[in-house]
């Protein structure tokens, strides 16, 4: 009997926490309406989350974009068609690589910060203080996060393949003598604002809120020792990566 | 009116802030409370004493709501925490203060925001009255020069001072203190035992002591009670407890390092595990 249930017992263990996770949003969404009230709170969370990891998100938006043009036009001389390389580096951005992208770098940058900072919150009985000053820390604590993440992935992702377009430029046009005009004419004739653009943004909103759902559900139910906060932090990265990962082709499929 | 005090002689319990009844609480399969009767009276310092592990924390958190106990009832100011909402709990404990073993300032805000962090958020007072007020509560505790520093740049016991002020910033009808005295040097100590007095007598709290620093407690305590084994082994006043002829009392009050709370944590025959019993190797 024991050797038929040890291998189900980690997928017993990993529902469980899906299932815990699930609460824990469902816990989030109630406490919405009352983290209105703490406006400022979350104003300074996209702050954190979003304005401090720009220097991260420009800066690998140009090197992604300088590579994806360097392998695409020697790819593309191939078959003579160096002039849709605006158009290649334009959609695989918008619609894949920025939004993956970010958000795989926002889980490294701003998830783990999330969940260290509410790991120690919870270690050091911060957590506890609230409550006990009736206060909501998913309130307080909490619902903030998970929206400034929410607010924070779409503008990260759009800085990103901002970036990524300009140094596909600067590779094809000012480096391989690419021309100008039929780097920007063709990009625009075939990216559509809607199939690409908008369809890109919902993506990266979506994994703006599973990756803080995660960082967030991860501080908090963290085991209130150094060792638990460095597990939770560790778990963060992985699961938001997994989840981030799993949804885009889920949403990719739906999209198209 | 000759009847109230009459009534407050014979039924201690009318006068009692805190009604415990039959609390009874297992964790993780270890029984920490078996049935436990408990009054703390208003406007008094009780403490609660006992061996560390005894679940002194535990029943703080039973009293605060902050944890369900198994069974048994806790009265505080008249309402059964084990019952009421959620929202009943959170006005609840708007009055009351609560001094955490480790202080659990908020590391992100100043001693100032910390300290005005209960009234920004419950009222809405001008900036003013605010700043006021917890000017006052830090004049209190002797660190309104403190206040903008941030907790990091404090000692041991100014931490503990400031999550005073906070505890008592909005006038909390009862505050309990988990283990104020512990890493404290006999100055700090002596500051915070002054502070406990001095509160108690001129805001009229009540207040809980958790704590097992005898001497520091007979000194303010009003009434003790001794908790071992998820029991409560012996109650009353400093010196009648010092007097008192219970093991309990005797072991714990002489600090004897076997007794009625055993020196071994529960374990498996000695010499069985050492593979001794029987004459096996």
């Amino acid at each position: 009997m024991n050797v038929l249930r040890a291998p189900l017992l980690p997928l017993r263990a990993g529902l469980a926490q899906i299932g815990a996770c699930g609460i824990f949003l469902f816990r989030i969404l109630r406490a919405l309406p009352l983290s209105l009230r703490y406006l400022r709170e979350t104003v300074r969370q996209v702050y954190f989350v979003g304005a401090m990891s720009l220097v991260i998100i420009m800066t690998c938006g140009l090197f992604v974009g300088m590579v994806l043009g360097l392998q695409l036009y020697h790819t593309l001389s191939i078959f003579g068609g160096t002039a849709a390389l605006g158009t290649v580096v334009a959609l695989s951005l918008y619609r894949e690589l920025g939004p993956v992208v970010t958000a795989l770098l926002f889980a490294g940058r701003a998830g783990t910060s999330i969940t260290a900072e509410i790991g120690l919150m919870r270690a050091t009985d911060q957590i506890d203080a609230m409550e006990m000053m009736a206060v909501d820390p998913l309130a307080f604590v909490v619902a903030p996060r998970f929206l400034a993440g929410i607010i924070a992935m779409p503008i990260l992702a759009s800085v990103f393949n901002s970036l990524g377009i300009l140094g596909a430029h600067l590779v094809g046009v000012s480096w391989l003598g690419l021309d100008n005009g039929t780097f920007w004419s063709n990009m625009t004739a075939n990216v559509d604002v809607w199939e690409d653009v908008i369809n890109g943004l919902w993506k990266s909103t979506a994994f703006g809120a599973v990756i803080t759902l995660i960082a967030t559900f991860q501080g908090y139910s963290t085991a209130p020792t150094s060792e638990g906060v460095a597990y939770a932090t560790t778990r963060t990265v992985v699961f938001s990566s997994i989840a981030t990962l799993m949804i885009d082709f889920v949403m990719t499929a739906f999209l198209m | 009116m000759s009847a109230t005090p009459a009534s407050d002689g014979a039924n201690p319990r009318a006068d009692a802030l805190i009604s415990i009844r039959g609390l009874s609480t297992v964790l993780n399969g270890k029984t920490i409370f078996d049935g436990i009767d408990l009054d703390i009276p208003r406007g008094r310092i009780t403490a609660v004493m006992g061996p560390s592990g005894t679940g002194k924390t535990t029943l703080m958190r039973h009293i605060t709501g902050q944890l369900a106990p198994d069974a048994g009832e806790i009265r505080v100011d008249g309402q059964d925490v084990t019952r009421i909402s959620r929202d009943a709990l959170f006005g609840l404990r708007e009055k009351i203060g609560y001094l955490f073993q480790n202080s659990a300032l908020l590391t992100d805000y100043s001693v100032f925001e910390n300290v005005a962090f209960p009234l920004r958020q419950h009222l809405k007072l001008p900036e003013a009255i605010v700043r006021n007020i917890v000017l006052t509560k830090l004049q209190a505790v002797g660190l309104r020069g403190a206040a903008d520093l941030m907790p990091s740049e404090l000692s041991g016991g100014m931490v503990r001072r400031v999550a005073l002020a906070r505890a008592i910033v909005r006038d909390p009808m009862m505050i309990i203190y988990d283990e104020p005295f512990v890493g404290l040097d006999p100055i700090a100590l002596n500051q915070i035992l002054k502070l406990i007095r001095t509160l108690n007598d001129t805001l009229g709290v009540t207040s809980i002591l958790v704590a097992h620093e005898l001497a520091a407690v007979r000194r303010v305590a009003d009434r003790i009670y001794l908790l071992a084994g998820g029991k409560i082994v012996a109650q009353g006043g400093p010196d009648e407890l010092a007097r008192g002829g219970t093991p309990w009392t005797q072991q714990f009050f002489n600090g004897e390092a076997d007794g009625p709370v055993p020196f071994h944590y529960p374990a498996p025959d000695y010499a069985t595990q050492l593979g001794l019993a029987g004459g096996k190797p």
